[in-house]
């Protein structure tokens, strides 16, 4: 047994306990806990979908739903975070996260994400509408359960299937406005689908050595650099048409297409610099740039996509 | 013989997040009961039409 924070206890792979003292977290340790970046991406692109989908919905109903797909990622994330303490704490990107840190106990960590799953899937359901509501319900299930207790440690494709959950909101938030589904959510799909490998397999070639400790089946630790570079570059290729899908398609007009054909292209620059150069610190910066801008590639293409559908038309 | 049973005391900086803490889950009450409240005005009486 080993302590890893100021009261967390690891045993063998897994957080066992905090001491039984009375809390210390605060309100910032629940708001990490619900991991804020991710959610923030999350929101933006059902916000996008929201906007683009075809018909009326009511600002104060659309502001609601958001509400709920924010909540229910963060629900996710803390759930993710209470399944993976054991690894977090032994990587330097994540063992200061509120858990590994004994800021917050694991069970409450679980109860804190399942009422507040509880809480988003019920509100989006009676306030919104049901389909929303199985969506969400459905993405906090794949994310925790499919690829966080799951795929995670078993597989190195792990980020590929579990990238789906990351890719439902914008789904989720069509289904939101209009009450139901169509083509285009599903491009917006596709697209953060295929973004995702891209843009996490850059990051773990940056923090392979962390990645092996905690023992994660990783791509660069499993198959090597050599081959991750290659499957980031394809991946990368497939997502210049699938990005520029919307406008191919008739969905989205000019504006929208030729921005994501350069932002594909970029991206596949980016992702050859990362094949080509295999070495000390010009890799890590390479993968890091890449990273860097795959951000940039998935705000840009939805940023792109409101506006071509809100202002262009 | 009367024996006091013990107590937990809290130390100030568990007293100030546990205040902090039961603040937080005030006001999300609170938004909740709003946004029921405002959504229900805005649907009107379609708030009670429900088709799954």
């Amino acid at each position: 047994m080993s302590s890893i924070g100021e009261g967390a206890r690891v045993t063998g792979n897994r957080v066992a306990s905090v001491a039984c003292e009375p809390s210390i977290a605060s309100v910032g340790d629940y708001v990490a806990l619900m991991k804020p970046r991710v959610m923030s991406l999350v929101v933006f692109t059902a916000l996008v979908s929201v906007m683009i989908a075809p018909g009326h919905i009511h600002p104060m109903i659309g502001f609601t739903a958001l509400l709920c797909i924010a909540v229910g990622a963060g629900a996710a994330g803390a759930l993710n975070m209470w399944y993976d303490a054991d690894i977090d704490a032994l990587m330097k990107r994540t063992s200061g996260r509120p858990i590994p840190r004994g800021r917050i106990a694991p069970g409450e960590a679980l109860a804190f994400g399942i009422v507040l799953a509880a809480f988003a899937v019920g509100v989006l359901g009676v306030l919104v509408n049901w389909l929303a509501a199985a969506l969400l319900a459905f993405t906090i299930f794949f994310y925790v359960v499919v690829y966080t207790a799951w795929l995670k440690r078993m597989t190195p494709q792990n980020i590929v299937i579990g990238g789906a959950a990351g890719s439902l909101p914008p789904v989720i938030g069509w289904a939101a406005a209009t009450g139901g589904i169509s083509v285009e959510p599903c491009l917006l799909f596709l697209i953060v689908f295929f973004w995702t490998p891209p843009h996490f397999w850059a990051l773990s070639l940056v923090r392979v050595d962390e990645y092996a400790r905690a023992r994660l089946p990783m791509l660069p630790v499993v198959a090597g650099a050599e081959e991750t570079r290659r499957q980031i570059l394809r991946y990368s290729v497939v997502l210049v048409p699938i990005g520029a899908a919307p406008w191919l398609l008739g969905y989205a007009h000019a504006v929208y297409g030729i921005t994501a054909l350069i932002a594909g292209l970029l991206m596949v620059m980016f992702a050859w610099h990362v094949r080509r150069k295999r070495d000390g610190e010009l890799a890590q910066s390479a993968a890091h740039h890449l990273f860097a801008f795959s951000i940039l590639y998935l705000f840009v293409l939805f940023a792109v996509l409101l506006i071509d559908a809100r202002i262009v038309s | 013989m009367d024996e006091k049973p013990q107590r937990i005391v809290l130390s100030e900086e568990q007293r100030r997040s546990r205040r902090a803490r039961s603040i937080a889950i005030a006001l999300a009450l609170g938004v909740l009961v709003l946004l029921f409240y405002v959504v229900t005005l805005v649907k009107g009486p379609a708030v009670l039409n429900r088709p799954l």
